[in-house]
């Protein structure tokens, strides 16, 4: 015979899973063909509804609600327990033959439909009470764990080509034409950074809306990376993508039309509109945002150390690579080529203190961090060491709110104290590793811990608030401040 | 995915000798494990949140002789889990009275971070098999309940 089956239960860690195991394995024992759906924590998908209308029986194995019950409501029907599934498993097949060959049903519940297709396409959350904020922060989470690898290994073979080889030439430098090892790993580092974005927006895409928004969310990344929008952008497109195929996966749709979706509509539209939407909507006001930022600076030349310090040092822990950094960026290298060496100085403090910060927020108070975040932390050292700021992404990425003005802080303070104390830099990257370049490095030195110091107790501080319970309108302003981004 | 079941459990976290006689005093002895080694916020919140859970259900013991007492609360710092082997069994409430030789103590915290959920998800659907529970109660060390667990529960 064939069944399907759901089970649940309140925590959704353990008695669901092993319930549909015991079940999978009674019924394969006994000759059935069987799917089970578990209804908990790991977010598994909903029954093919096909499948679901040509079962001979649905067995129920919960402890809490059945989501969509509707779907299975012409099923002759066995509903028990959890653990009475685990424990007799066999019996509760036995028993669901016995309900298949009687026909016993269940009682139509409310809306009564008799083919629940619709409902059984509804990408159900498997979060019961969370709110929207929790919600958008587990697919950020998503995200940016399958970024680190890339943050990590990125961030520490440039960091080795700056270490091995001569930091201000290897950035010019083409392995394919000439090889030398600091080429070689600066390359490879490249490359894997290049995927950071893609790979960031692709995953907060497939949670939300699982395979089929890997490409539209990955296109979107590199699109991102196209204009310059940076991990923000990255965010945006993921966003984007994964609620496009959220939203595509409730179209109702029957027979051949319904078998196409998946492979030709999804990913068709959803890249087609989610790279549109990049190129059209945000590629233009990045690009505009970046140039237009560059010449508010240019303007702001002769202002005063402070002034100056603040604007470079926040705008250059803003967005991490995102258009404003840039922006920043630029007006340093502007300052260097014009043989004005303090601006660049400025420029890298403040683009060196957020990983460290980090790094250190990471070492005092590990609890707040998942295990991921703490091995990204400890990679940070080195990032932040050697002017790679994008080694404080995983965290601005996950938690936006809470991580970016403290990094914005603790970067002005970096830059403002660079200028005060007059350091130079003549060379436009390198961090610790062009320490002979630098004028005044001791109290350089000192600008850049003390930037640490401030970004680390702030991000401590703003990461320990609201734990546990994570108050829904954090994340929307941080939604807010992706758009806006 | 990135979480893996050496992220959940340590040869530290694994006793092949509770002490306990009772299910209070065994969730107890294993949470200390996972306190000890940083893994909760708050032990005796976390406690609670077990043994109120065992409460309303009637217990986590099940026929095979193996309970899963568990919870998910803010008082876990790290996803977790904890083992021990009772020589003379512990009643966690299974239906025909059973007592549990096998105990696994979950510790899930609260939120978005849910990684962990696949590993443990693998776990459960492993405690269903005869030969994996054998293995679990042959194993002569903590390192070597850490091995099987590594070998059986890799995604």
């Amino acid at each position: 015979m064939k069944f399907v089956g759901v089970t649940s239960c309140p925590t959704g860690i353990a008695h669901s899973e092993m319930a549909a195991e015991a079940i999978e394995v009674a019924a394969k024992k006994q000759g059935h063909e069987i799917e089970m759906e578990v209804q908990g924590a790991s977010g598994a998908p909903p029954i093919d509804s096909e499948l679901i209308k040509n079962a001979d029986a649905v067995i129920f194995a919960i402890d809490a609600d059945v989501r969509d019950r509707n779907r299975f409501s012409h099923l002759p029907k066995v509903e028990v327990g959890t653990r009475h599934a685990i424990d007799k498993a066999d019996e509760v097949v036995k028993r669901a033959v016995t309900a298949a060959e009687e026909g016993t049903k269940e009682q139509p519940a409310d809306a009564g439909s008799g083919d629940g297709g619709e409902d059984a396409q509804t990408q159900s959350s498997d979060s019961g009470g969370r709110g929207v904020g929790a919600e958008v922060r587990r697919w950020l989470m998503t995200g940016v764990s399958y970024m680190i690898p890339f943050v990590v290994a990125g961030g520490i073979l440039i960091a080795a080509a700056f270490a091995v080889g001569d930091a201000v030439t290897v950035t010019d430098s083409n392995v394919y034409e000439n090889f030398t090892i600091p080429a070689m790993l600066f390359e490879i580092g490249g490359q894997a950074f290049s995927m950071l974005v893609p790979i960031l927006a692709g995953f907060i895409a497939y949670s939300m809306a699982d395979r089929p928004a890997i490409a539209p969310g990955l296109v979107g990344g590199l699109i991102a990376n196209a204009i310059g929008a940076g991990f923000l952008g990255g965010i945006l497109a993921g966003l984007l993508a994964g609620g496009l195929v959220m939203a595509m996966k409730k179209i109702p749709a029957k027979g051949a039309i319904k078998r196409i979706m998946p492979i030709l509509v999804y990913p068709v539209v959803g890249t087609l509109v989610v790279g549109a939407l990049m190129i059209l909507v945000i590629g233009e006001p990045a690009a505009a945002l970046t140039s237009g930022l560059e010449s508010w600076l240019q303007g702001l030349q002769g202002t005063g150390s402070i002034i100056l310090g603040l604007i470079i040092g926040m705008m250059m822990a803003f967005d991490m690579g995102g258009p404003v950094n840039k922006a920043a960026y630029a007006f340093g290298l502007a300052a260097l080529e014009a043989q004005s060496y303090a601006p660049m100085a400025a420029v890298m403090a403040a683009g060196m203190v957020p990983p460290l910060a980090m790094a250190l927020s990471t070492r005092i108070r590990p609890k707040l961090y998942t295990e991921n975040e703490r091995q990204a932390g400890d990679a940070g050292w080195l990032m932040g060491a050697s002017f790679i700021t994008e080694g404080a992404i995983p965290f601005a990425a996950a938690d936006p709110i809470r991580v970016i003005p403290p990094m914005m802080a603790g970067s002005a303070v970096a830059a403002v104290m660079s200028l005060l104390f007059n350091a130079t830099l003549r060379a436009p990257h390198g961090g610790i590793w062009v320490i002979a370049l630098i004028g005044n490095w001791p109290l350089y030195l000192l600008a850049i811990v003390s930037g640490t110091l401030v970004a680390a107790a702030l991000v401590t501080v703003t990461k320990s608030v609201g734990r546990g319970d994570e108050p829904t309108g954090d994340d929307e302003k941080a939604d807010a401040q992706t758009a806006a981004a | 995915m990135d979480v893996s079941i050496e992220d959940l459990i340590g040869s530290d976290h694994v006793t092949l000798d509770l002490q306990a006689s009772d299910a209070e005093g065994a969730v107890k002895e294993l949470a200390a494990l996972l306190d000890e080694q940083g893994r909760l916020n708050d032990r005796e919140g976390y406690v609670q949140a077990v043994l109120d859970r065992e409460q309303e259900t009637g217990g986590t013991g099940m026929e095979s002789g193996v309970a899963i007492p568990h919870a998910r609360s803010a008082a876990v710092a790290e996803p977790s889990l904890a083992f021990g082997r009772s020589s003379d069994g512990i009643s966690f409430g299974a239906d025909d009275g059973t007592p549990s030789d096998i105990v696994f103590l979950i510790a899930a915290p609260e939120g978005e971070n849910q990684l962990h959920v696949q590993v443990l998800s693998k776990l459960a659907r492993k405690l269903i098999h005869d030969d994996f529970r054998t293995a679990l109660r042959e194993a002569g060390s903590a390192d070597e309940v850490v091995e099987i667990l590594e070998r059986e529960v890799e995604l």
